[in-house]
């Protein structure tokens, strides 16, 4: 059996849940105060998932970066894939929020998209 | 000289969303001042996602959050200028700035709201001996280089203070490739978000040392290593607990204070607990017709109620205008906020009943970290009311709201009590 301890998010009294597993299935869950400290736990044990943000390069804009995230969250694991595949990336001016910045980011089939405006300077 | 029925100073979220409530309360003069390229405030170097839960019901990132406030502002035709630094403020409400364009000007205003935001406190309170290499930054001026400039200031980093913008830039810099090597905070709880250390730290291995300080900075032109210890309950350091960090960056999160130069020279009245200006129901000074909101006001964690607070601010700063620059004589008399046991403040101070909307919301925050307690609100000596809390935390703003109509029904009312009781 394998034990494994986390810290809930879910509000400030950020509980010690312990969670026990067996062949990667949720035995038991304790330590929560609430439900929601259940439901996190039994996600982050078993598909835990991330919104990933960083910056790329903008050429011909008013501003030299443009800040980007993934549209939705991707495996954990992949964080730093999806930060390397985002090195060295460069888009042209302008660009719009929700633009489409890298197409399926590190074979995650999510889109990284731009989060905010930058017009072509004059 | 420009006259103007309502000077903003700040395009931050404060002041967008201040400005965007006083248009739609039919105010038509007004003017958005912001000394940077681009309005939205810090939120421009805030990449991260968590904004706007409460607001938009879903999670942006900084930049989308201002962007939406941006828009308002832009469709409801609102003027502002961008590059234009406010330099000073008088009593009368005549404002001075100035830009590249225009050099030096005055702007006669009917009202003004302040929203100029906070800023990082300065390392020199810091009390860390040795020489000043370069290398050593604030977390915020990190974030700035790092999230707008596109710039890394450094490979192998460790972090003193664990606020929530220490947090993000571990995380930040070590998916740009640096060593975070530790975060070091000298309370013994961290002042961040649970999120951002589960996030931010532990999702990355990022060891969080609680009770400790860097007591040593090595290098003299360039910071090549740092000297952390753990400190007693006094938070002095404990010899012999000394441990040694390779590093060529030191980050400092050491909290936030609002920036309130300007409010001073207006001659406001301060709250020496948050630093910014002490503030009736309508979220106006001790000088009439200047209101203050956001971060400039008291530091917020939450976006969202800088948000609502810039409403309810730029909806009294439009009455004040349409009264004619003038308020009303109070029927009853004015209610005073007496925060204590655990509370450390409260905005505002003081309510007049006869200003105030339907609902008030009062926001504090508490000293420390009380578990299983109530936040009782006393009137004069009567309980008014009482709400179990699991957990209160100084990390997190706390709320009370009164509504006119109980406030009404104690017409003698004169000061009303918030404190921490435990259980
Ligand atoms: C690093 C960091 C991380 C954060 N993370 C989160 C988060 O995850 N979720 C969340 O909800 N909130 C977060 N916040 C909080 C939120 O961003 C702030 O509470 C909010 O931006 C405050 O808005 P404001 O308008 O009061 O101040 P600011 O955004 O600071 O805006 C003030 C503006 O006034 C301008 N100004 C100042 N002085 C002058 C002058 N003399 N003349 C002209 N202009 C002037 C400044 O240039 C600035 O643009 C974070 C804050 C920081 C600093
Ligand atoms: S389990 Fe419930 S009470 Fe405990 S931290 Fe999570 S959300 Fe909060």
């Amino acid at each position: 059996m394998e034990k494994r301890e986390l810290t809930c998010i879910g509000c400030p009294l950020g509980c010690q849940i312990t969670v026990e597993m067996e062949n990667g299935e949720v035995i038991s869950v304790t330590g929560n105060t609430c439900k929601r400290g259940d439901v996190y736990a039994r996600k982050e044990v078993t598909d835990p998932t991330r919104i990933v943000t960083s910056i790329v390069n903008v050429d011909g804009g008013t501003i030299p970066m443009v800040s980007v995230k993934t549209r939705s969250d991707i495996p954990k694991g992949k964080i730093f894939d999806c930060a390397r595949a985002l090195k060295g990336v460069a888009v042209q001016a302008p660009v719009h929020i929700g633009d489409v910045i890298v197409k399926d980011v590190a074979g995650t089939g999510v889109d990284v998209i731009a989060t905010k405006n930058v017009e072509a300077a004059e | 000289m420009l006259t103007y029925d309502l000077v903003i100073v700040g395009g931050g979220p404060a002041g967008l969303a201040a400005a965007a409530s006083a248009k739609r309360n039919g105010i038509d003069s007004i003017v958005i001042l912001e000394r940077e390229p681009e309005l939205g405030g810090i939120l421009n170097q805030c990449i991260h996602n968590g904004f706007g839960l409460h607001t938009f019901k879903e999670e942006l990132t900084g930049p989308e959050y201002a962007s939406r406030f941006i828009e308002q502002v832009k469709e409801l035709g609102i003027e502002y200028r961008l590059h234009t630094m406010v330099v000073d403020i008088d009593a009368s409400k005549k404002v001075t700035a100035m830009n590249r364009e225009d050099g030096l000007f005055e702007i006669q205003a009917k009202a003004i709201i302040l929203a100029m935001g906070c800023r990082e406190r300065p390392r020199g309170a810091l009390n860390i001996p040795g020489y000043r290499p370069a290398g050593i930054y604030s977390a915020g001026t990190a974030q700035r280089l790092v999230n707008i400039e596109g710039y890394m200031p450094g490979r192998k980093v460790v972090i003193l203070g664990s606020g929530d913008i220490g947090l993000i830039m571990a995380r930040r810099m070590t998916l740009e490739g640096a060593e975070v090597q530790v975060v070091a905070e000298l309370m013994p709880y961290s002042g961040g978000l649970k999120r951002n250390i589960v996030q931010c730290l532990n999702d990355f291995d990022i060891p969080l040392k609680l009770s400790h300080t860097v007591v040593d900075i090595q290098g003299k032109e360039r910071v090549e290593g740092i000297t952390l210890a753990e400190v007693d309950n006094t938070g002095k350091p404990i010899p012999g607990t000394e441990e040694h960090y390779d590093c060529d960056t030191l980050l400092l999160s050491c909290g936030l204070i609002p920036e309130n130069e300007l409010s001073r020279g207006i001659g406001v009245d301060m709250e020496p607990v948050t630093n910014g200006p002490a503030v009736n129901e309508s979220l106006e000074t001790s000088v009439d017709g200047v209101f203050a909101c956001g971060n400039v006001l008291h530091v917020h964690d939450l976006v969202d109620f800088v948000s609502e607070e810039a409403t309810v601010a730029g909806k009294n700063a439009a009455k004040y205008i349409k009264n004619g620059g003038k308020h009303d004589e109070p029927s009853h008399p004015v209610i005073k906020m007496n925060p204590t046991g655990g509370v450390r403040y409260t905005v505002p101070k003081t309510i007049n009943v006869d200003n105030m909307d339907d609902q008030i919301t009062v926001r504090f925050r508490v000293g420390g970290v009380y578990k299983n307690c109530y936040v009782a609100t006393y009137f004069d000596d009567e309980l008014f009311s009482r709400r179990k809390r699991p957990v209160v935390a100084p990390g997190e703003m706390e709320e009370v709201k009164l509504t006119k109509e109980k406030l009404l029904a104690h017409p003698d009312l004169k000061q009303i009590t918030i404190k921490i009781e435990e259980a």
